[in-house]
């Protein structure tokens, strides 16, 4: 049938030798597309791109051919362009003259070049061939359907095929192609020729990789889904059986790559960010293997463990369900020619990306610039980024990370949206190596950072009125004593000031100060809390009497709006200062009534530390940041003592709630004998 | 004589403590370990209930030896998502300190971590992990 279609246009046309009518209507076969007659230009742009001809020839063979004119190819047209491409390797002008009439060689493709020298040399086409042909029919089916099943989204696939969108987008119907193979069984043998004799004129590698998948081909065919994937599928396939250089079948070709890079492009334009789990879980299911192999091989692939496929993952693992589609069982551990340091060096090879709109123009020697930096760039920081997915590992026990790693899945992938969009950014930086880098520490660290930073931020907001203190602290006690509000400002300065010294020592320091001069009350009372605080609960003796005596001393409002203090401190010692504060403001303006002393030596011991570094106005910063970290320090411990004395009074309620329970017994037993 | 047993107690599913994965290297006398870790899920709710703890702390995912009994000990370790891990030692096998117990729960988390990353795992399936499986059976072997 093809043949005659084929004598019948290229006939008419031009005058093809018997030996080119079988040819190229195996070729024709191969590019076999559903539309009767239209050729699927994707595979013909393939092949055309494995002729090895210069881009501007293929174009103009595409031109004088009539297949610009036409928007598809057809036969007559496909047989023209053959014939021109034979022409144009052979250095002749392509023109429609040269080729009509004129005796040409084959064209040769790069991957088909045995074609047509097995062609002559097979004396019997027929004999070997079909001998082979179920083994092959077996092969290349099985090859075509693994990767029919493993592309989700075929739709996307089109980039390449653009031009010739009209004839493209018609659905590749399942259909066809599931015929496709059938009818190759059939009586396809002549179709069959180039592409057995490819796989038999190979030294065994594809018979190594084909070997076992015979009864994939009914199953394949049975499970295909109804959805578009012809054309790259079969591009690929022809390039993987056509340039199948390894016997390894772990071993990713160039063209196996390319396809997995468009696969990625689909799900994630970006080479360089990441596949959620969610998504990949979604594609890869799509593979109809099971879900514990799929689950084994996330496992293996996911060599960072994040959760997330970065293009190399994803490569290996769209490789190792290849791997297993062909029917190899899946390895325990990651071969070597797998792993990503190898694949990266794969990746070097890439010719060119099939991203380019036009599919002539599929530059062979041209370097893709960002389809290859960035898996290259990946591909070299694997190993730095597992090193460094082991100090996040080790940060993130630290830091609790686990908290959102354990969070339900639906958590986890709203987390790694969450997280995602900090990718972005790092996408702006060009270096792909800020971009892993930002991208592992984003996903585990960054978020959870974050989260502790503003917990802690908030607690100390102390350090913002700073600018106050630019000048040395007695200045601010001296505003402090004269004035109520700057001076409680002043005040509630000190104290975040005060914490580089062990509060501890400090507190004495203010208890003698708050002994010689009043004024000194507002900043001591705000320390004196928290010593008091503290003395309570570690019963430390030394500091109790001073610090309380000589605050209750003072007066009873002292005392008062103390155990106030104590109270409000518990719940807001995060935020110390600020209640504290709010409390002695007007204790402060009560106790301004005495006589504003003169600046008493309180201000310059505590002051001390301070006006050498505080002068400067340029370490402002870092004695905010100072000041930041002492508070946060403080808070811990003011933390872990509140917990101590949280587990000492449970205890102490449980006792109490025992011997209460016991007494109530004793209670009941002895009532009833009471009243009667 | 070291048995494992991964509990699970998923905040969602409060009530509901099934195990997610128990493992024991002396194949006898398993019931008898299952029995034992269910009891001590109650020491371990006690001890997660009664620390109202503010800050999430390695520490305190850490239970530490929930309580001795004649023949073995009982090691907690309850995770930010209240995954409950449980390893009884043998009594005799003395020479298991703390830290080993702690890292030994350290690596498991790790492992479980990576199983949960797993975008095939539902969480609440049983973890038929190899890798975790591996882990598991290297750290029984180590300690037996």
């Amino acid at each position: 049938m093809d043949q005659e279609s084929a004598a019948a246009s290229g006939g008419s046309l031009i005058s093809l030798t018997d030996h080119e009518q079988r040819y190229y209507s195996g070729l024709h076969a191969l590019c076999q597309a559903d539309a009767p007659g239209k050729l699927s230009s994707g595979k013909v742009a393939e092949l055309f791109k494995a002729s090895q001809l210069p881009p501007e020839a293929l174009h103009k063979v595409t031109e004088v051919c009539g297949a610009k004119h036409l928007g598809y190819f057809g036969t007559a047209q496909f047989y023209i362009a053959l014939k021109l491409l034979a022409a144009g390797q052979s250095g002749l002008p392509i023109r429609l003259e040269s080729v009509s009439g004129t005796d040409l060689p084959l064209p040769r493709f790069a991957g088909l070049k045995n074609e047509p020298e097995s062609r002559h040399a097979a004396a019997p086409p027929g004999a070997d061939p079909q001998g082979s042909a179920p083994g092959s029919v077996a092969r290349n089916p099985a090859d075509r359907s693994t990767f029919r099943h493993l592309e989700a989204s075929a739709e996307k696939k089109e980039p390449w095929s653009p031009p010739r969108s009209p004839c493209s987008s018609p659905p590749r119907s399942p259909l066809a192609y599931r015929g496709y193979p059938y009818s190759k069984q059939r009586n396809g043998v002549d179709a069959q020729i180039p592409y057995d004799n490819k796989p038999s004129s190979r030294p065994g590698a594809q018979l190594e990789q084909h070997s076992s998948p015979s009864r994939y081909v009914s199953k394949p065919a049975v499970e295909h889904p109804a959805m578009a994937r012809a054309s790259s599928i079969e591009r690929l396939n022809q390039q993987a059986t056509m340039n199948y250089s390894d016997d390894d079948p772990w071993r990713m070709t160039a063209e196996q790559l390319e396809y997995y890079t468009n696969q990625f492009k689909s799900l994630q334009p970006d080479l360089g960010a990441l596949i959620l789990g969610a998504v990949a879980k979604n594609f890869f299911t799509k593979s109809k293997l099971p879900i514990p192999e799929l689950s084994h091989i996330w496992e293996l692939s996911d060599v960072d463990r994040d959760g997330a496929l970065t293009f190399t993952e994803f490569c290996i693992a769209f490789h190792l369900i290849v791997a297993r589609k062909n029917g190899y069982p899946l390895p325990e551990s990651l071969p070597p020619t797998l792993q990503p340091g190898f694949s990266q060096r794969e990746e070097e090879q890439i010719p060119d990306t099939p991203e380019s709109l036009e599919p002539l123009i599929v530059f062979e020697d041209a370097e893709p610039r960002s389809c290859q930096v960035d898996p290259s760039g990946i591909g070299r920081l694997e190993p730095s980024v597992a090193t460094r997915k082991q100090d996040l590992q080790g940060e993130s026990l630290k830091q609790d990370t686990s908290v959102k790693r354990l969070a339900s899945s639906r958590e986890k992938s709203t987390l790694q949206l969450g997280a995602f969009p900090e990718r972005p950014e790092p996408h702006l930086e060009l270096d792909p190596q800020m971009r892993t880098k930002t991208r592992q520490r984003s996903y585990s660290s960054t978020s959870i950072e974050d989260a502790i930073k503003k917990a802690e931020e908030p607690p100390t907001p102390p350090p913002r009125p700073q600018k106050t203190h630019s000048r040395a602290s007695s200045l601010d006690l001296n505003k402090l004593f004269q004035q109520g509000a700057p001076g409680v400002k002043g005040g509630w300065l000190l104290p975040p000031a005060l914490p580089p010294r062990p509060p501890t020592s400090q507190v004495p320091h203010f208890l003698n100060v708050s002994e010689q001069a009043t004024q000194a009350k507002v900043q001591q009372p705000n320390f004196a809390d928290f010593s008091h605080f503290r003395e309570e609960e570690e019963s430390s003796v030394k500091l109790e009497e001073q610090g309380p005596s000589s605050r209750f001393g003072l007066s009873s409002e002292d005392l008062t709006s103390a155990s106030k203090q104590d109270v409000s401190g518990t719940p807001h010692s995060q935020a110390p200062q600020k209640p504290i504060r709010r409390k002695y403001h007007p204790e402060s303006q009560n106790l301004e009534t005495g006589p504003p002393p003169p600046p008493p030596p309180p201000p310059p011991p505590p002051a001390m530390p301070f006006p050498p570094p505080a002068k400067p106005s340029q370490k402002l910063l870092s004695r905010q940041k100072r000041e930041i970290q002492m508070a946060i320090r403080k808070n811990r411990e003011t933390n872990a003592v509140l917990r101590r004395l949280n587990s000492e009074l449970q205890q102490q309620l449980k006792v109490v709630h025992k011997e209460r329970v016991t007494l109530e017994s004793q209670l009941e037993l002895l009532r009833p004998l009471a009243s009667t | 004589m070291l048995p494992f047993t991964v509990y699970f107690s998923p905040d969602v599913f409060f009530p509901q403590n099934y195990p997610l994965y128990i493992r024991s290297v002396p194949s006898q006398n398993e019931l008898k370990f299952h029995y034992t870790v269910h009891t001590s899920l109650d020491v371990v709710e006690e001890k997660v209930s009664a620390v109202g703890k503010s800050l999430a702390d390695q520490r305190e995912l850490y239970l530490g030896l929930l309580y001795p009994t004649e023949d073995y000990k009982v090691y907690g370790y309850v995770t930010n998502s209240k995954v409950k891990f449980v390893i009884v030692v043998d009594s005799s096998n003395t020479s298991l300190r703390d830290n080993e117990i702690r890292s030994m729960f350290r690596k498991l988390h790790n492992s479980f971590t990576d199983v949960m990353c797993n975008p095939f795992y539902n969480p609440g399936d049983p973890i038929l992990s190899k890798a975790f499986n591996g882990i598991v059976s290297g750290m029984m072997v180590q300690t037996s």
